[in-house]
């Protein structure tokens, strides 16, 4: 199956372990990723830009959307904020139709137009839709038995429900058990699976958002998982890079919770060489965890 | 039809006062509500259990409380529509970040307290009009939107910013100090916007949508913050971290199409800002040893120009409004 590739900005930037380790099971469950028709599209606008001015976000995403309507392939993530941030805009484009030709008045300088086609889909929701457990299943050399991780989704890619078609798609709702009991590892189901890490108040207010990182952490390492797997770089940013931080905040010894990226756990599963997909190269280390799992980092 | 519920049950005045769960098994009607469930239990099974309710209509908002971990008006949602697949019980738990007094009963004193801060009554300037004030029916229309809270905790209840720092004043009060902010009869925007920005208002917001998730009326009170933070820095309050951080991340796309990872957090705070940037340091030093270090030199995006044109033109739109 081939798509656009829509990689988001952290991906190739301070989370570099996702780009690797996407690429590296993209082959493996059947994946073209072409990037060459999202090579000029722009962020998300991640809903930061979005406070600012609305119109603007939606227009930049309306841009993107078009650029994938024109190479005729459907559009996939790796982030839930980029998959959140693209819903939202996209319901608002599709939903109303004097909007989506005045938004299409300011693309037609640049000879695009979006006709309201696309359907932005996260890596997570394409193995399930589109690609299918059983052939993900298929890919697994290495079931991850004994596995014990916990599933942190990230806001944007639970809420709202509304703009992110869950009514249609009910199995969107608990995407993220259904893989990690695909590649045969075991969930560990916390209250914070659901919750905000803290990110977007990081710089705003710090210790609400470390005290987040220390709670959701905290609480799935206390409920016995061994790492948290998340479809979200930017909750990876924060559960994995400030989780010291975090706790020193709360406690006196590290919390100590390898933070996993979802590719980097399908990766895992096929026997993939964890250095290439950068699993050593994350803050809270995972050697330990790789060496109960008999893997070398 | 066959339901259990399970029950968050605690009372004060027992000899030690804890969280414990009690299941409730029987029989109702395939269209009964939650709420329907609850009188039940407590008029036929078990008369010590406490609960607030009141319209049973979803106009009073007594009776908003956490189902299967979510908030919501057990008085407008169906048994069937929140039966776990699983066959397990349906949980029911009081609404969460406020006081428990009793079973399902919460203290809403922290809830009123938010309200009272963010001054929610009409403070127009200008002499008194002879007649009543006027105001246009669009701008009325457009703040029925946000009248309709029922005053219900729901989204205070799942905030998760309330969850670990009570001082912020949540979504049900920014939602209410919205409702002035918007009120074109209100004359005291710039006070109001000078106090929100402050610690503890609308830039504490976490994003998480929790409260537009969980409101019964559609009052979707992170979008009204999020309105604010724009009127916020129109206004002129331009040096918080909030907003310079929703400016540099602006520019950043404006700029090169995409985020700048690096420049974002030293552009927020300020280079010169010492105690931030010693802050930074530690897990900046920590994302250079592990690779993780955003490039120095940003790259473009190929065509950028097609986004700054976009930006260009959108913000002239947004200006001659």
């Amino acid at each position: 199956m081939k798509y656009a590739f829509y990689p988001g900005c952290v991906s190739r930037g301070a989370a570099p372990e996702l780009y690797a380790s996407t690429m590296e099971v993209a082959g493996r469950l059947g994946l073209e990723l072409d990037y060459e028709p999202m090579k000029t599209a722009s962020c998300t606008g991640s809903g930061v830009l979005q406070e600012k001015n609305q119109r603007l976000g939606d227009t930049l995403n309306a841009r993107t959307f078009a650029l994938a309507e024109r190479s005729g392939l459907p559009l996939l993530v790796i982030c839930s904020t980029c998959q959140g941030v693209m819903s939202q805009a996209n319901k608002r484009l599709t939903s109303d139709p004097d909007y989506l030709a005045s938004v299409n008045e300011d693309l037609a300088e640049e000879g695009l137009e979006y006709k309201g086609t696309i359907e932005p889909k996260h890596l997570m929701w394409a193995i399930i839709e589109d690609i299918g457990i059983d052939k993900l299943k298929a890919a697994v050399t290495r079931p991850l038995t004994g596995f014990k991780v916990a599933p942190f989704y990230g806001c944007y890619i639970v809420r709202p429900s509304s703009a992110l078609d869950f009514d249609d798609n009910p199995e969107r709702k608990d995407s993220l058990e259904r893989v990690i009991e695909a590649v045969g590892a075991e969930v560990v189901d916390f209250d914070g699976k659901t919750a905000c890490c803290g990110f977007p108040i990081l710089t705003i207010n710090q210790t609400a958002s470390l005290t987040m990182v220390a709670n959701h952490t905290g609480e799935a390492k206390h409920k016995g998982a061994m790492a948290m797997v998340t479809p979200c770089p930017l909750c990876h940013l924060n559960l994995d890079g400030y989780q010291p931080q975090a706790s020193k905040l709360r406690r006196q010894e590290p919390i100590d919770l390898p933070i996993i990226h979802f590719p980097q756990m399908l990766g895992l599963a096929m026997g993939i060489d964890p250095q290439a997909m950068r699993l050593n190269k994350h803050i809270v280390s995972t050697t330990k965890l790789l060496s109960t799992m008999a893997l070398t980092p | 039809m066959e339901v259990t519920l399970s029950v968050s049950r605690y009372d004060p005045d027992s000899e030690r006062p804890e969280t414990y769960y009690q299941e409730y098994g029987f029989d109702i009607d395939e269209n009964a509500t939650v709420l329907d469930g609850l009188i039940k239990v407590r008029e036929e099974i078990d008369g010590s259990l406490a609960l607030r309710c009141s319209c049973r209509s979803a106009i009073c908002g007594s009776c908003a409380m956490r189902v299967n971990g979510q908030a919501m008006l057990a008085c407008n949602t169906r048994l069937a529509d929140v039966q776990p697949s699983n066959g397990g019980p349906v949980v029911v738990e009081p609404a969460g970040n406020m006081g428990l007094v009793k079973d399902l009963v919460v203290e809403f004193d922290l809830f009123w307290d938010k309200i009272r801060a963010v001054k929610p009554w009409l403070q127009p300037e200008g002499p008194e009009p002879e007649a009543e004030y006027l105001a246009p029916s669009e701008d009325m229309l457009h703040l029925s939107g946000v009248m309709s809270c029922i005053m219900c905790g729901a989204c205070v209840s799942d905030c998760t910013v309330l969850e670990v720092d009570d001082n912020f004043l949540g979504p049900a009060a920014l939602a209410k100090a919205y409702r002035f902010v918007a009120d074109p009869r209100d004359g005291a925007d710039n006070e109001r916007l000078g106090e929100l920005n402050e610690y503890g208002g609308v830039w504490d917001c976490t994003r998480c949508m929790q409260c537009v998730e969980v409101c019964p009326k559609d009052v979707a009170p992170m979008d009204r913050i999020m309105a604010m933070r724009d009127q916020a820095m129109e206004a002129g309050y331009t040096n918080t971290y909030g907003a310079r951080h929703a400016m540099a991340f602006a520019d950043s796309i404006e700029h090169s199409g995409t985020l700048d990872e690096l420049r974002l957090p030293i552009k927020t705070f300020g280079i010169f800002n010492i105690k931030e940037m010693i802050k930074l340091a530690p897990v900046g030093i920590k994302a250079q040893l592990a690779g993780k270090r955003p490039p120095i030199f940003h790259k473009k995006t190929p065509g950028v120009e097609n986004v700054r044109r976009l930006f260009e033109k959108t913000e002239k739109v947004e200006n001659d409004k």
